[in-house]
């Protein structure tokens, strides 16, 4: 088998799954000409992410990975959120193949894309170089 | 239910084939390049076995060269052509944008050693215009190499009208058969052809066996050295099981090819019927010009390689040309050829039908796809933008 378990369970039964629709923020990766979208959902109160969802086109990795994330990210403070790296989503999946580490790179920084349209809604401050456009992703796909 | 739909990978071996097979491995398993008695019976059945593959493609048993598949059949026709070529100095070599990578791959390699390689255009429903190859000719070209039917769309090329234009000219013409053999009749002398590709595996016959046919006179150029088998041009030990499994298959696939073709050709076309209905959706190739066996289709906003996994999931296996399933990160480039978008290609789904497929299996895939197809539409950000006319259907 390609995946894990875990990615396979993800990808067949992704948590999360949806929009809100009053969302204190909305981030959106990827690129369709390359293959994978994931567009990501926040609701947060005092600094909380209360719920997360997500939308996501692309492959099983890609959904798998978007579920993962969102999982990792609900009920976290928003600091807590900016933390979540790829390879963290990707140990919690129990690996996914070489090929296919590009879509853990777009879960974590389509968390990061909600955040900072969060804080770009809130008119809260922030250092600009957390949000480097997809420094681990060599694609250049991402935006 | 499990439904096989993925022949053009490749087919489930025929009861024909295997039996074929059997008496190879363990009663006359001698090396046919022995004297004794033990070699000579297996140089009998590999005679054999030769006449009967000659048979079907309309030519003699000394142009027949077993291989180890398609592949390798690809790469000798067309290192042969270009030597042959490059002796009288000509170094240009025409064919198509959607060949296999077999043929693509080779004519790369064979343009880093100063080749020069012109890639027709398949045009929007994935055809060759023989008119294109007359005006790409030049004087400096040494082959043509034209697939005969495409493996991921199914389109039939104008073959014969080809072969005739580059015979008039005298250019060599190659065609890689390996989704026609045994699907389309073939007669390499009343089609012109030079050299030709199969493998055995695409008809239900064992992996691992394939023939280059080669019109006498033509001197190939070996890819193995080593022993004399072959007739010199391609050494080792022959797979005498796979052989005669290969040429048992191609007879009975080709006498039974007449109900065969209309049975397939019954159930590809309600196939296609029923997953038409989806919205946003198109099929990719020529409908006149198809195999019988091939469904290839786009559903705008999804992403093949998910379709392809739910779908698994669900007991249907498939095929598609997302960058995903390649393995890179461009979908399909026979999906780019015939024009269809990036964003569209990634959402593409290859169904190839053969003869053990069933109306139920066809009605089950038509209830079934749609399902997983709008499931995966509903969690997508692309089908969300185009459902609220942020974006601009690409497929009406």
């Amino acid at each position: 088998m390609l995946y894990t378990e875990k990615v396979m369970d993800h990808f067949t039964n992704p948590r999360n799954v949806g929009k809100i629709e009053d969302a204190d923020g909305v981030g959106e990766v990827g690129n369709a000409k390359c293959g994978d979208i994931m567009r990501m959902y926040l609701k947060i109160e005092e600094g909380i992410i209360q719920d997360v969802k997500f939308n996501t086109f692309g492959c099983g990795s890609a959904i798998a990975t978007s579920s993962m994330a969102t999982e990792m990210i609900k009920g976290k403070t928003v600091e807590e959120a900016m933390t979540l790296s790829n390879k963290a989503v990707v140990e919690a999946l129990d690996g996914l193949p070489v090929q296919k580490i590009h879509c853990s790179v777009l879960a974590e920084e389509a968390v990061k894309a909600a955040v900072k349209n969060y804080y770009d809604r809130k008119g809260i401050a922030y250092d600009p170089s957390l949000f480097s456009e997809c420094a681990d992703c060599d694609h250049g796909c991402c935006h | 239910m499990r439904i096989y739909a993925d022949n053009a990978a490749t087919t489930q071996m025929s009861q024909t084939a295997i039996n074929a097979m059997l008496p190879y491995m363990d009663k006359i398993y001698g090396n046919p390049s022995s004297l004794h008695s033990h070699g000579q019976e297996a140089a009998e059945a590999l005679g054999q076995a030769r006449e009967v593959v000659a048979g079907h493609l309309g030519c003699t048993a000394r142009e027949i060269y077993f291989t180890s598949g398609g592949s390798e059949a690809d790469n000798q026709a067309i290192l042969s052509g270009a030597m042959m070529g490059a002796a009288k100095g000509k170094k240009h070599i025409i064919s198509s944008k959607f060949e296999h990578h077999a043929v693509l791959h080779t004519l790369e390699n064979l343009e880093k050693q100063g080749f020069e390689i012109t890639l027709l255009d398949v045009y929007e429903k994935g055809l060759v215009k023989p008119e294109d190859v007359a005006a790409a000719l030049r004087q400096d070209t040494a082959l043509v190499t034209i697939m005969f039917a495409n493996n991921e769309i199914g389109t039939i090329q104008p073959i014969a009208e080809i072969g005739s234009i580059c015979r008039e000219k005298g250019v060599l013409f190659h065609t890689d058969a390996v989704q026609a053999a045994g699907h389309l009749p073939i007669d390499v002398k009343g089609m012109n052809i030079d050299m030709l590709s199969l493998s055995a595996h695409k008809f239900h016959g064992p992996k691992g066996a394939g023939v280059l046919y080669a019109r006498k006179g033509i001197p190939l150029t070996n890819i193995i050295h080593g022993g004399a088998q072959e007739r010199g041009k391609r050494a080792g030990t022959e797979n005498i099981p796979a052989i005669m499994g290969m040429a048992a298959a191609l007879e009975e696939a080709c006498g039974s090819m007449g109900p065969q073709t209309a049975y397939v050709t019954s159930l590809r076309d309600q196939l296609i019927a029923g997953l038409s209905k989806i919205p946003h959706s198109v099929v990719n190739g020529d409908m006149e010009n198809r195999l019988p066996g091939n469904v290839n289709m786009c559903f705008e906003g999804i992403e093949g390689e998910s379709l392809l996994l739910l779908l698994d999931m669900k007991g249907i296996a498939a095929s598609s040309g997302s960058a995903c399933t390649s393995g890179s990160l461009d979908p399909s480039h026979v999906l780019l050829a015939i024009g269809r978008s990036h964003e569209v290609a990634h959402g593409s789904l290859r169904l190839s039908l053969c003869e053990h497929n069933t109306k139920e299996e066809v009605d089950s895939m038509i209830q079934t796809v749609p399902q997983v197809v709008d499931y995966l539409r509903s969690i997508s950000p692309v089908w969300d933008d185009l459902q609220k006319g942020k974006a601009d259907y690409v497929i009406h």
